[in-house]
């Protein structure tokens, strides 16, 4: 028999020494210390790195294909569309890195220098890094248990030569493991703004995504609303919409409502968004007035994730003698709406749809 | 640096094969037929094809099937099979799996939540773990086929179920992938997973291989082909191109429904490709 048990919890786990695996370990008596468990030194380096970086947004999907890589892609354009902006997009998907191909970076390379690594540029105000540009051919498989993924997810926050940046957007692969996890863990000591939320209309991809909702609020995490992609297709020939993603059990929008999250809105399908993927160019340039490239705009463009410093301009009934919030279709959470828009502590909220307003005092 | 086992490991002792590797051969030297199904993208529909391949070779009553999830973070094999809310059982002989017929076993860790909605948030080592107690631990029986669903990537699970599988006999892997370039790029390192860890690859299959509107017939490319899609890829590769299913919205809706396709609309356009496609896996691998 092996000295080292095969079924190690891992040094940082909770059973860390103390599993029934962990006898006869040589290391047993170290794990079960805590000495193990001290915090990692990056953790401290990274949040003094990224402490100019003015917003963090992570775009999770429990559920693989529904467009978070698109998503973050086309996010990142719609930023840095400002040119006053400085904007970077941070691919953690270690095993299928697609941020190159949608961006049209395939076949850049990072270069290393005193201050870092150097990402790659789109425009002088979007910078991407993944791990597609550290692989010498393009086909080259990444295969890599967690820890080896925690390390290099490590080294693009810690090494990365970024600069100050007013928007870091990071893509993620599919899941709650590894790549999650460290990535939560390494921003701890940052203000992460939160996570967008991608979907598509069906139950079976619902059903994953509410387990990343789950984590969300497990690691604390505030979600900064969700996005439902593949939400139908106009046949362009008749013009006949089809589901073919159906929201058999409701869609996103009845997700959201069940759990209090903002729909940010809903994509519909469109070839030309995989064909600007495919080509690397950003769909939002290539065809603007679309059904779809309007709907990415106005996600874009909403208060949630771009949360304006002034206070909207809404009517006041007259019966009511404090201020009042009109918004959308959209309920909010009290504290997420005074942290977006800083307003006093005592107002009404109307939900426009329902026509009825409640006191909602903290 | 510092870590007391640091000549222990460096001395090779901690790479000796774990013990459930040769006590796994001996559980499923019964399994005549093992299938991994992979890809490196997504949402390209595995899961989907997996369970099809189950009710189809579960068709002929005279073969016992079973149909492993080893998602462990995305289990959606309980939803697809209808299987929703049913709980695993242990006895004297292991874990019983979940019964969808006579001859058609199930196993997910979706069966071993207490709510639905529970994320499952574990690093690799826990996830290898759970996947060493599926193939050692669960009562399969004497089976003729042992399908084995995965999630995208390269990594944990992938190389888990091959390391545990590594003293049996796997026919190989469908690997699944859809038109669009952005997936036959992760599609690509899914196959030279394949190649590296010596896993024969049975073939190709090409999902959502185009749309019929339901009302004026036109085809529409909805993730178009920019590359050649599966076919010249398979081509470049020389690997067999199983078949191309083409995209309804009948599928989505019977895997919300946990009812086979396959039983729903048999004479779809989609419902004959995956049937040509399972006729032709048998005559490929078996």
């Amino acid at each position: 028999t092996t000295l080292v048990p095969h079924d190690c919890p891992g040094t940082q786990s909770e059973q860390a020494g103390k599993s029934s695996s962990c006898q006869g370990c040589p290391n047993q008596k170290l794990c079960a210390s805590g000495a193990t468990k001290a915090p990692d030194p990056a953790i401290a380096e990274i949040g003094a790195k990224l402490s100019t970086v003015k917003h963090k947004i992570l775009v999770l999907s429990g559920k693989g294909g529904v467009g978070k890589s698109t998503f973050s892609a086309h996010l990142a354009h719609a930023l840095a569309s400002d040119s006053t902006k400085e904007v970077a997009l941070l691919d953690v998907d270690i095993c299928g890195p697609s941020i190159p191909r949608i961006m049209g970076l395939e076949g850049e390379q990072v270069h290393q220098s005193g201050s870092g690594w150097s990402p790659v540029y789109v425009d002088d105000n979007l910078a991407v890094m993944s791990i597609g540009f550290l692989l010498s051919s393009l086909d080259d498989a990444v295969i890599w248990r967690g820890p080896k993924k925690n390390g290099m997810i490590k080294q693009f926050l810690r090494d990365v030569d970024w600069g100050d940046l007013d928007y870091l957007i990071v893509d993620t692969p599919p899941g709650t493991s590894d790549e999650h996890l460290s990535i939560v863990q390494y921003l701890s000591s940052t203000h992460v703004d939160g996570a967008v939320i991608i979907t598509t209309p069906q139950e079976v991809s619902l059903q994953d995504v509410r387990k990343e909702i789950r984590f969300c609020q497990k690691v604390k995490l505030p979600i900064i609303g969700v996005v439902e992609n593949m939400s139908g297709f106009v046949c362009p020939n008749c013009k006949n919409t089809s589901q073919i993603f159906p929201p058999t059990s409701g869609g996103a929008e009845k997700m959201c409502a069940d759990l209090n999250l903002p729909l940010l809105g809903k994509v519909p399908l469109d070839p030309r968004i995989a064909q600007s993927c495919d080509e690397g160019r950003s769909f939002l340039n290539v065809v603007p007035d679309s059904p779809a490239a309007k709907a990415y705009k106005s996600i874009v463009q909403s208060e949630f994730l771009q949360p304006s410093t002034t206070h909207p301009h809404v009517p006041l009934p007259s019966c009511c003698t404090s201020v009042v919030i009109l918004y959308n279709r959209i309920t909010l959470s009290l504290q997420q709406l005074q942290r977006n828009l800083k307003v006093p502590s005592n107002l009404y909220i109307i939900h426009k749809t329902c026509h009825k307003y409640t006191n909602k005092t903290s | 640096q510092g870590c007391p086992n640091q000549k222990l490991c460096a001395s090779g002792a901690t790479k000796a094969p774990d013990p459930a590797i040769a006590e796994i051969g001996a559980k499923l030297s019964t399994v005549k037929h093992k299938i991994l199904v992979l890809s490196g993208k997504g949402g390209v529909g595995k899961s989907t094809f997996s369970a099809h391949l189950a009710h189809a070779l579960a068709s002929d009553s005279t073969k016992e099937v079973a149909l492993l999830d080893v998602d462990i973070c995305g289990p959606s094999i309980p939803r697809i099979m209808g299987l929703e809310g049913e709980q695993v059982h242990q006895s004297g002989s292991g874990w019983s799996p979940v019964y969808v017929d006579d001859n058609l076993a199930v196993m997910s860790i979706g069966f071993l939540l207490s709510s639905l909605d529970d994320a499952v948030i574990w690093r690799g080592p826990k996830k290898n773990g759970m996947i060493k107690q599926f193939l050692r631990d669960v009562d399969w029986g004497d089976l003729d086929y042992l399908i084995v669903d995965t999630p995208p990537g390269t990594s944990d699970e992938h190389l888990s179920i091959v390391q545990y599988l590594s003293s049996t006999h796997v026919d190989g892997a469908v690997i699944i992938t859809t038109p669009q370039e952005v997936s036959l790029q992760d599609v690509r390192k899914e196959i030279r997973f394949c190649q590296k860890v010596k896993l024969p690859i049975i073939g190709v299959v090409e999902n959502m291989s185009g749309f019929v509107c339901p009302n004026c017939k036109n085809t529409s490319q909805i993730f178009p082909p920019t590359s050649g899609g599966a076919e010249k890829m398979c081509a470049d590769l020389n690997l067999p191109l199983l078949g191309k299913v083409p995209l309804d919205p009948r599928i989505a809706q019977s895997c919300d429904e946990g009812r086979s396709f396959l039983n729903v609309v048999p004479d779809s356009p989609a419902a004959k490709a995956y049937k040509s496609i399972v006729q032709s896996d048998n005559e490929t691998s078996f």
